[in-house]
């Protein structure tokens, strides 16, 4: 039966649906980790949310979401570091193969 | 709080939520992404889980937020436009309508259980014997304290990788200045990080002391403290160490080592994690300030990045 | 209804006031200094009138005294970041750029 203590937990619903089109959609690897992070915010507040009482909110999940909230910071800098060593590497690539290029035609 | 407040909330954060996602312009995305973190924090209060919100908004939004700036930054460095290439139309359409279905199904599963506060109380009845009164806490460094400790250990794990992705050339110089007066300029940004981190220092232990009894805690604290150095880093009050410094390493490890110790020496107790009765508080605050330290260094670094090379433009 | 019960509406609304011409300014300005002006001064009097109803509504002089110091917290950083901004701008303009 839904109640009006169910609006932040669907809003989370909403944000999982959400960040999912944007990883489908989104084409660069920064875009689709902040879709990530999306998904996870609403993960978080279905979580939270369901634990919700009269006048205060479940102390367990609130704990397991003030954790979820870490492990993903953890894990977008660590996506990050990797999405900037992939744009080196190609950097690299580009301009040894330039230099070819241009020591064969001379 | 009202409904309508409630409403608007919630149609303000997916509102900014799909612009973060739908814009062309990374940048305008990563802002959209910040102010949705902040709306979240708001949820959250809404929520009366004062906890999360101070971490949605300090990590979520803050430390998230600056970390999808500077990653844009050294992106376009590369020569990386950050142009998300155009995904074709049946892609986004079968992408719209297995996302809804899929909201369809977590909405109606969301519908099935009703919202409650079941552990609330029993956590509260267990809470005196711990000494203190912040039941986040107390199920984070008590009732769940073993989640905590291998959390403390994927954000360590997760510094590793990060400079584990450093060129051998670079390893173990420091990580890319954030110095802005190097830059020409900045004795304003300069004066702004040498007074703050000393105030991030008082808030990060005020933080931690009242996190026993009040809203706050380690992760809180420790992003306050990694804001802190964030600001004094770009002011250039502080310069990022070594990877190999034996001190920055002693700090990375000190609040997951105490944090461990402590563990094992429950293990003489009786069994893994378990507090002498009468020393709860005290050995809850003393993992705690460890936590907060190591968790402020290992923030502001991973902010920071891995190690460059010597001729590398930043 | 005590004086403190018509005051604190009264002074959010003060608040809020100076909070839409912030960000009108925001919207309708044309270039990044003006913009940051109306940003930075509207804007953090419109926080000093919100969090002065806030202290009032909480009646203690410990909170007054941990809000003001969140007023001042916000007011430096805006400052400093307000600089910082116009001074991008500023050699943005200079060279020619938009960024």
């Amino acid at each position: 039966m839904p109640t009006l203590m169910h609006l932040y937990p669907l809003t989370g619903a909403a944000l999982v649906g959400l960040g999912l089109y944007g990883i489908v959609t989104l084409r660069h690897p920064l875009r689709q980790l902040l879709a990530v992070n999306v998904v996870g915010a609403g993960i978080f507040l279905i979580l939270g949310g369901l634990g919700r009482g009269t006048a205060s909110t479940d102390p367990f999940p609130q704990a397991l979401v003030i954790t979820g909230i870490v492990v993903a910071v953890a894990l977008t800098a660590f996506g990050a570091a990797l999405v900037v060593r992939v744009a080196e590497e190609e950097r690299a690539r580009d301009d040894t193969a330039a230099v070819e290029a241009t020591g064969d035609s001379a | 709080m009202t409904l309508a407040f409630d409403l608007i909330l919630c149609l303000m954060i997916v509102g900014t939520a799909a612009a973060a996602l739908l814009t062309h312009n990374a940048l305008a995305a990563i802002v959209f992404f910040i102010v949705f973190g902040n709306l979240l924090g708001l949820a959250w209060l809404a929520m009366n889980a004062v906890n999360v919100a101070m971490a949605e908004i300090a990590i979520g939004a803050g430390i998230t937020g600056v970390l999808l700036i500077l990653t844009r930054q050294r992106l376009m460095a590369l020569g990386d436009d950050l142009i998300s290439a155009e995904t074709p139309g049946w892609l986004r359409a079968g992408a719209v309508l297995a996302c809804t279905g899929l909201t369809a199904l977590v909405g109606s599963a969301v519908l099935s259980v009703a919202p409650a506060d079941d552990l609330g109380g029993p956590i509260a009845a267990l809470l005196p014997e711990l000494g203190i009164e912040n039941p986040v806490t107390g199920v984070l460094l008590a009732f769940r304290a073993y989640d905590t400790l291998l959390e403390t250990f994927v954000l360590l794990g997760a510094l590793v990788a990060v400079w584990s992705l450093a060129p051998g050339n670079a390893w173990p110089r420091p990580p890319a200045s954030l110095n802005l007066a190097e830059s020409g300029g900045g004795s304003v940004a300069q004066a702004f990080g040498r007074l703050l981190l000393p105030l991030a220092l008082v808030m990060a232990a005020y933080l931690v002391w009242a996190g026993s009894d009040f809203p706050g805690g380690a992760f809180q604290a420790g992003t306050v403290l990694a804001g802190g150095l964030i600001i004094a880093a770009i002011g250039g009050a502080v310069a990022w160490p070594r990877a190999d410094n034996s001190i920055l390493r002693a700090v990375l490890v000190l609040g997951p080592g105490v944090f461990l110790i402590i563990g094992l020496a429950g293990i003489a107790l009786g069994r893994f994690l378990f507090y002498p009765p009468g020393f709860a508080k005290a050995m809850i605050v003393a993992i705690e300030y460890s936590l907060a330290l190591s968790i402020g260094a290992t923030l502001a670094l991973l902010l920071a990045g891995r190690s460059v090379a010597p001729d590398h433009r930043s | 209804m005590t004086l403190a019960d018509y005051l604190v509406p009264a002074l959010l609304y003060i608040g809020v006031f100076f909070y839409a011409a912030g960000s009108l300014g925001l919207l309708r300005f044309q270039d990044a200094e003006l913009r940051l002006h109306a940003l930075t001064k509207a804007d953090n009097v419109g926080l000093g009138f919100v969090a002065l109803a806030a202290a009032l509504h909480w009646g203690s002089v410990a909170v007054a005294f941990k809000i003001a110091a969140v007023w001042l917290f916000a007011l430096m950083a805006a400052g400093a970041t307000a600089q910082l901004m116009a001074r991008r701008a500023k050699t943005a303009a200079e060279r020619g750029t938009d960024r």
